[in-house]
């Protein structure tokens, strides 16, 4: 498996990476933590002419408080999100689903900015960040500027990043003390989630956000069920009759592991499961 | 000059940890990609993205140009020296046999097929290289699926007329080995019971570890070749057979090959062309496979449709068993393909004692990947069978599936066991393993468990699966192998050299890639010879150095090549023997042989083993009647196969609402005869187990209707890991009954757990749910096709899972072609 050959630059500050991209356009693919870069090279289903590896850029990595969110760097790895104090605390729900990415070895190398700028359907962050409302930070030419969750996904393996933009840090809002489970749904345990839901709920049930992964060509939130879910008891039937409103306005893909209708029948069963464990039922 | 270790206590039987695994798992060792040789050019192929083409043109012109590329080749630049790639088991005389070039120029018969060859300088420029080759194809319609391919609407090769190959049946009536199975069926419809199944194996791919591998140097007076094969020997015959080469100018080795499970047991279009160019070019090439081109073109496994007919009395009491195959060759007839699903005709009726049975294997060509041996090799596909039916009447009769096997089998009293199929099992005690395995599972107590889940109606569903498997293997014996008009024949060759330090070289035949030879063999010649483990070197693999053999597969190198060892170390004792009676002075009546020590009987005086190779090397004195050597060896073909067997328990938890599944405990107790090393034992099986395992639950290598791959990648070509298993409880039994055509009484194992464990998974899928009314689930038993069953809307049918693969390797597009005429998997995908 050898990639077509490529000229690789790896910048030490977003300025010099943003010159980078300017300077190369669409000519150039941005690498931070290669765990889905790198297979797509070596399969030859890409040829950039330049690869500008963030992994240089130490500002990008690392979690800090900031009053009312926490601002994760987009370079932080899958292992260091799961295990950050400031996570677990404020946003455990997104500690969950980082341990439940890929394996120990992916980890470690990929990112959390990574992931979510690859923006494929069946990642684990996606619905996480979009049910803690985070705001992405990103860096262009012209100075960086803010997007909701609901804006930065915009389809398969699109956000919107523009193509001279990095992602540079991702703020979530602190959701102090919420329950969270992240359910996810595979045959083996390597693989992408065939279904996943996100969930994280303030009480018992005072408020409630949940968040579907591979149920169209962006995560999605289940809206009609979190309004269900709203003072609502945690109750299995209660929780139950809410998540059967997970599907609602849901596309999922259909594949060799599951056809569109099943996935849409397993949003609704993991859901009222994700509720139920995060609500500690 | 000698300079040995003190010799420990007894090797057989003893825990050892493989010699050979500190240099495979660093991985600092030959691997054939390891190889570099001086000025050596590399390979890469162009492959076809169409199922069925015409080759309109081929224009290598811009490749040509690439930097430092050699040349560029395509079909029509050779001639008869490219060769053919053989099959070597014509199953009746009759067979439709397509040409199967290594390189064809005019048509390609399944995508993969390679079409082109890019030389250059380095593997990087060969690949680059090999994405300017401009082929121009005229696509034809292509013949994809057993059932498809059987109404010959379209052919995968029209020149031949048809996409059936070959009929192959054995009759009990017409053999003389039992009753008409016609005439049980009828009474059975009136009578008695009668079950009649389809049961699909799905296309499997080995997805061994090392991918394939070649590298050529015609540089030398031999032509060598390097390649990552389970069969040198073989390879080496059919290069001589094909491409006009005398065998005595070839050489081939096998160096440290990194797993095959039967996928390496081929002799390949890489080889042959490999072989080719670097003869044009007289330059020493490389061509090693990725992934990718793995999982597409290398050979893949299984792909029946299995259609039973199973006639009982109303006891229960198998009357009668009927069995037509449909086995999926793909678009070639491979080395052994054809054979395959035949190794199945002697297992279907297993460990049982069936008064009527008719075996039909009808084999079909069809535009996808050739498909050949793979672990097991046509007696899973048996296995699974008969013990998933055997479930089937047991619920019919109203019985528990083990008391339904009981009423059946043949009782250890009653070996030796002429069956149904025309074998002799010459022992087994189906009652002892089954009786050890009942109690190490906790079978009773999961059968209540089982029963409270139900009466409760837990979301969750227990089931439990039983298989009680036997196999035909140690491939041999070569006179029956003959009767099945097998190309070659079964025997091993092994040979010893006592060095003159004291030291042992044996050279055997087989050939290992992972199995633990150079480990268990050590074990067997410390034993017989009375040697330190240490001191024995086992060589393998290089035809110039184990010159005679027939390579590893079929659970064969421990019992035959085993046996051929045992045999040459005998015949070194007796040379030994009458030197040591020589220089000791006694006669040979007198000598006793303990421990690698000659001694005379009732004095003091004795020499030892490595002190005779020192007197033999010196050659000062030794008798007239003997040649200064103690060196022997030996050819050994088996009388029989040998037969191990087993009971294995399996209990699976089904979530009725998802319908995932979860093994909850699996308990094996093989019986195979006498255990030369434990640890090697509990590898092989716990291997076993899980690639069975995989088959029941997890891998499925899926054509859309357009012919291409749609598994074309570990993303959707699930292999399980670690994480996905559980910990097996392997028991095996106190006092086995032992194999008695081979004098170590051993019997193979590298197949046993494979064999046995895919019908145990599904028996007990399905027994989780069988209250629910439901009577199979098509493997591999995807939670979709496990809820689906539940819904009732396609109970045990086929999935309606569109064979389309997730999109996670490409940018916005399902794995879509490149610049470099990657396969667009969006054609004839979402049918």
């Amino acid at each position: 498996m050898i990639p077509v050959k490529f000229d690789y630059l790896a910048p030490t500050s977003v300025e010099e990476a943003v010159s980078a991209l300017g300077e190369h356009g669409d000519e150039a693919k941005i690498m931070a933590g290669g765990q889905s870069l790198l297979p797509v090279l070596r399969m030859r289903l890409n040829a950039p002419e330049v690869v500008i590896d963030l992994g240089g850029i130490s500002s990008l990595r690392g979690i800090r408080d900031d009053g009312d969110a926490i601002v994760i760097g987009a370079m932080t790895t899958h292992h260091d999100v799961r295990d950050h104090e400031l996570v677990h605390q404020h946003a455990l729900l997104l500690s969950k689903a980082a341990a439940e990415v890929a394996d120990a070895q992916i980890r470690h190398r990929g990112t959390f900015g990574g992931a979510l700028a690859h923006a494929d359907p069946a990642g684990d962050l996606g619905a996480p960040a979009l049910a803690l409302g985070a705001q992405f930070v990103i860096a262009g030419a012209a100075g960086t500027r803010t997007v909701e969750a609901a804006d930065f996904f915009v389809d398969l393996f699109e956000t919107a990043i523009g193509e001279d933009e990095i992602l540079t840090e991702v703020r979530v809002p602190k959701h102090t003390g919420w329950g969270a489970h992240y359910e996810k749904f595979v045959r083996v345990a390597h693989q992408w989630p065939i279904v996943a839901v996100a969930a994280t709920v303030r009480g018992s049930i005072d408020e409630a956000r949940v968040g579907l992964t591979n149920m169209g060509s962006t995560p999605l939130r289940a809206s009609a069920t979190e309004e269900a879910l709203a003072g609502a008891s945690a109750t299995e039937d209660g929780v139950r009759a809410a998540a059967e409103l997970a599907a609602e306005g849901t596309s999922p893909p259909s594949d060799l592991n599951g056809a569109a209708d099943y996935r849409q029948h397993l949003a609704r069963v993991l859901t009222g499961r994700a509720v139920l464990k995060a609500a500690g039922a | 000059m000698t300079a040995t270790q003190d010799r420990p206590a007894a090797e057989i039987g003893k825990d050892r940890r493989r010699k050979e695994d500190q240099r495979l798992i660093t991985g600092r060792t030959r691997w054939t990609d390891n190889i570099t040789l001086p000025g050596m050019l590399h390979l890469a192929m162009v492959r076809s993205p169409f199922a069925h083409a015409a080759i309109a043109s081929v224009d290598v012109e811009a490749a040509k140009a690439s930097p430092n590329v050699v040349a560029v080749l395509s079909g029509k630049d050779f001639g008869d020296e490219l060769g053919v790639c053989i099959n070597a088991w014509p199953i009746t005389p009759d067979q439709k046999t397509p040409t199967h070039s290594p390189m064809p120029a005019d048509r390609v018969a399944f995508a993969g097929e390679v079409v082109a060859v890019v030389v250059a300088r380095s593997a990087a420029e060969a690949r680059d290289a090999a994405e300017l080759v401009d082929v121009e194809y005229d696509e034809l319609p292509a013949a994809i699926g057993i059932k498809n391919a059987l109404k010959d609407e379209v052919l995968a090769h029209p020149d031949l007329g048809t996409n059936k190959s070959a009929l192959w049946v054995f009759d009990s009536a017409e053999a003389g080995t039992g009753s008409d199975v016609e005439a049980a069926i009828e009474e059975a419809r009136t009578n008695g019971i009668l079950i009649e199944r389809e049961y699909r194996q799905q296309r499997l791919i080995p997805a061994f570890m090392e991918p394939r591998s070649v590298v050529v140097d015609p540089t030398g007076e031999q032509i060598t070749m390097w390649s990552a094969t389970q069969i040198p020997h073989i390879l080496r015959f059919a290069l001589a057979a094909t491409t006009g080469v005398p065998e005595s100018k070839i050489r081939v080795i096998a160096p440290d090959v990194g797993g095959g499970f039967g996928g390496k047991l081929q002799t390949t279009p890489e080889e042959w062309i490999a072989w080719a160019v670097a003869r044009r070019l007289s330059r020493p090439v490389k061509y090693t496979e990725t992934r990718s081109e793995s999982l597409m073109a290398a050979h893949h496994g299984r792909d029946q449709v299995q259609t039973l007919t199973l006639a009982a009395d109303k006891d229960g009491k198998v009357t009668g068993f009927k069995v037509h195959l449909d086995a999926d060759l793909g678009a070639y007839i491979a080395v052994v393909g054809g054979g395959v699903p035949v190794l199945g005709a002697f297992m279907f009726n297993a460990i049982y004692k069936f008064p009527a049975y008719r075996f039909e294997c009808q084999t079909v060509l069809t535009n996808t990947t050739f498909t050949d041996a793979y672990r097991g090799a046509g007696r899973p596909e048996a296995t699974y069978a008969i013990e998933r039916i055997m479930d089937e009447l047991a619920a019919e009769v109203g019985v528990d599936p083990l008391e339904i096997r009981e009423r059946n089998w043949i009782t250890h009293e009653e070996f030796p066991f002429m069956t149904v199929a025309g074998l002799e099992y010459d022992t087994g005690n189906y009652e002892a393993a089954t009786r050890l395995a009942k109690e190490s599972f906790g079978y009773d107590a999961l059968r209540a468990e089982q029963k409270e889940r139900r009466d409760r109606g837990d979301r969750v569903q227990l089931g439990i699966g039983v298989s009680t498997f036997t196999e035909m293997c140690g491939l041999a014996p070569s006179r029956v192998l003959g009767s099945l008009d097998y190309g070659a024949g079964g025997w091993e060759h092994a040979s010893v050299r006592m060095l003159a330090t004291g030291k042992v070289e044996i050279v055997t035949g087989a050939s290992a890639h992972g199995q633990g030879h150079e480990t268990a063999f050590s074990q067997i010649v410390a034993d017989r010879l009375g040697v330190p483990f240490e001191d024995v070197e086992v060589l393998h693999g290089d035809t110039q150095i184990a010159h005679k053999g027939l390579d590893t597969y079929g659970s064969r190198s421990l019992v035959v090549g085993g046996e051929a060892l045992v045999r040459a170390v005998d015949k070194v004792i007796d040379k030994a023997k009458h030197l040591a009676a020589h220089l000791l002075e006694a006669s040979e009546d007198d000598l006793e042989y303990n421990d690698g020590r000659f001694t005379v009987a009732g004095t003091d005086q004795g020499i030892a083993i490595q002190e005779l190779s020192t007197a033999a090397f010196a050659a000062h004195s030794y008798p007239e009647d003997m040649e200064p050597s103690l060196d022997a060896e030996a050819t050994y073909d088996p009388v029989n196969f040998n037969y191990p067997h087993g009971t294995h328990l399996c209990a699976m938890e089904v979530d009725t609402e998802t319908g995932a599944v979860k093994m909850r405990k699996y308990t094996c107790c093989d019986d195979i005869g006498v255990i030369i090393n434990p640890l090697i034992v509990a590898g092989q099986v716990h291997g076993g187990l899980v690639q069975g395992i995989a088959q029941a639950l997890w891998e499925e290598a899926v054509h859309d209707e357009a012919g291409t791959l749609v598994s074309g990648s570990f993303v959707d070509y699930l292999l399980p890991t670690a994480a996905d298993t559980i910990s097996f409880d392997v028991v095996h039994t106190d006092d086995p009954s032992v194999c008695t055509t081979n004098t170590l009484g051993t019997k193979g194992v590298g197949e046993a757990g494979t064999i046995a464990s895919t019908p145990a998974v599904v028996n007990a899928v399905v027994d989780a749910v069988r209250h629910l009314g439901i009577d199979d689930i098509q493997m591999p038993c995807t939670p979709e096709r496990v809820w689906r069953a539940i819904q009732g809307s396609k109970a045990g049918g086929a999935t309606e899972t569109p064979p389309d693969a997730a999109p996670h390797f490409a940018d916005g597009e399902a794995n879509s072609a490149g610049a470099d005429g990657a396969l667009n998997q969006d054609e004839g995908a979402g049918q």
